[in-house]
């Protein structure tokens, strides 16, 4: 259950492009055409599975305060904590490389479609994003761990699918000469955003408050959105009621 | 300016308008659009995006002989997070409160678009000055877009400025309030910045025909 949960909540409540903006700029920039979006996608989902797990065990048996305890007793104190972009951004450029040389090895052909879109994934920020995201909601277990990884990637590859798609269609509209391109992609992304923002009540049953998950710390996501939500959705409520 | 050659000073304007890092070379984005809600995290962000990327782009130029190519993007992460572990501890140390307010954002700066793009692109080839220029250039160019986007995000959606209220009390009903005016909630949601992006393209892209794209 508690897998199911943060399976959907990842791909939907929590979606990596919709809700926190993460990779968007490969998002926007191979997102032309759906076949290349979809190599991409793959790769993402792909790498994050890989690297989101291996970060979890680097944050618990090395960075955490007092995960050195394995070492003995006079490490129980050391919090390396500080080290963790260092040694994620690490973990990730190092993984990528592996990961490029045993793809082209065993499946030259995975290889082939994944093409140049390897290499450009460790500097997306999905993916360092996915493991500090991780690091900061406290993921418990090792199966957490990659199954967010996992539904981050999911999550990802249907957002770029979906604006690849209709960047596709939209190529036959006739949108005004300043916003072609990048400008309406924008604001297309963001009209898909304000969309995915409905998904936030599937985990609440439609309640209008937060899910009353004690103690969970899923629920700490980032500051500023919390306060954004709690303070802003009763006047939009307001609003509607009065319409 | 004396103090800058006119080749130079190119360097540092061309960024703000014309190749802005934002709205034109598409680079940077993931964090400009998420912590724009409020004036002052722009800022803040703005300012330690300058200050990677004035350092990171010096360094990487000194280094841009003895770096074997194969490496480099290693080596180029390396000194990023060293530099982001560095504004990191300060806001932790100096500004608790905001770089709570930042959380992972602060940490993405590594992988931050705009900083890869610009080593890859100016600080391999170029020396040490002139890639400093290109890196406070750049970095500018980045903040203006992310003060604009927070500037109308924070007035039109809470009616404030640095958390200073602007247009009047809501709750008393004075100033614009009093005329009937309310605060748009709507521009504090994430979604609205993706929006107030796309305008600002719009509008830049009205203003010189040049930019405009093909389809």
């Amino acid at each position: 259950m508690e897998h199911l949960e943060l399976f959907f909540k990842s791909i939907f409540v929590d979606n990596m492009v919709f809700a926190y903006f993460l990779g968007m700029c490969s998002y926007l920039a191979v997102s032309k055409k759906v076949s290349t979006a979809v190599g991409l996608g793959a790769a993402v989902i792909f790498v994050l599975t890989v690297t989101v797990p291996l970060n979890w065990l680097l944050d618990q048996y090395i960075l955490q305060e007092g995960a050195l305890k394995w070492l003995g007793p006079e490490y129980a104190e050391y919090d390396l904590s500080f080290l963790s972009f260092i040694l994620f951004i690490a973990t990730i450029a190092t993984m990528v490389q592996l990961v490029e040389i045993v793809v082209e090895k065993f499946s030259p052909s995975l290889y082939n479609s994944l093409g140049i879109f390897l290499p450009l994934i460790a500097v997306n920020c999905a993916i360092l994003g996915g493991s500090l995201f991780m690091q900061s909601r406290d993921i418990e277990t090792f199966g957490l761990a990659l199954n967010y990884g996992f539904s981050s990637g999911i999550g990802w590859f249907l957002a770029i699918l979906a604006i690849a798609a209709i960047r596709e269609k939209i190529r036959y509209s006739n949108v005004p000469a300043p916003l072609r391109g990048l400008g309406i992609t924008f604001i297309i992304t963001g009209l898909m955003a304000i969309g995915f923002m409905s998904f936030g009540g599937m985990l609440t049953g439609g309640s209008e408050e937060k899910p009353a998950l004690d103690g969970n710390p899923d629920n700490l996501g980032i500051q500023v959105e919390e306060n954004i939500e709690s303070t802003e959705t009763p006047e939009v409520s307001t609003l509607l009621t009065k319409e | 300016m004396g103090l800058l050659s006119k080749k130079d000073s190119k360097l540092i304007l061309d960024p703000l308008a014309d190749n802005n890092p934002i709205t034109i070379q598409v680079l940077g984005i993931c964090s400009a659009l998420a912590i724009t809600a409020q004036l002052k995290p722009s800022i803040v962000m703005a300012i330690s995006v300058l200050f990677v990327m004035g350092v990171g782009n010096v360094v990487i130029s000194l280094m841009r002989n003895i770096i074997p190519s194969k490496i480099r993007i290693i080596v180029q992460l390396i000194v990023v997070a060293t530099l982001v572990i560095i504004v990191d501890q300060v806001l932790k140390a100096f500004a608790y409160e905001l770089s709570k307010e930042l959380s992972v954002f602060i940490g993405l700066i590594i992988t931050n678009c705009i900083i890869m793009g610009r080593f890859e692109a100016f600080a391999l080839g170029n020396g040490p000055w002139r890639s400093f220029l290109d890196g406070i250039g750049n970095a500018a160019g980045y903040g203006v877009i992310l003060v604009i986007v927070g500037f109308f995000r924070e007035l039109l959606g809470s009616g404030t400025l640095f958390g200073f209220p602007v247009l009047g009390n809501p709750v008393t009903k004075t100033g614009l309030y009093g005329i009937g005016y309310e605060n748009n909630g709507f521009m504090v949601l994430p979604p609205m910045a993706l929006i107030v992006v796309g305008i600002i393209i719009w509008v830049q892209r009205s203003r010189n025909k040049e930019l405009i794209e093909e389809n």
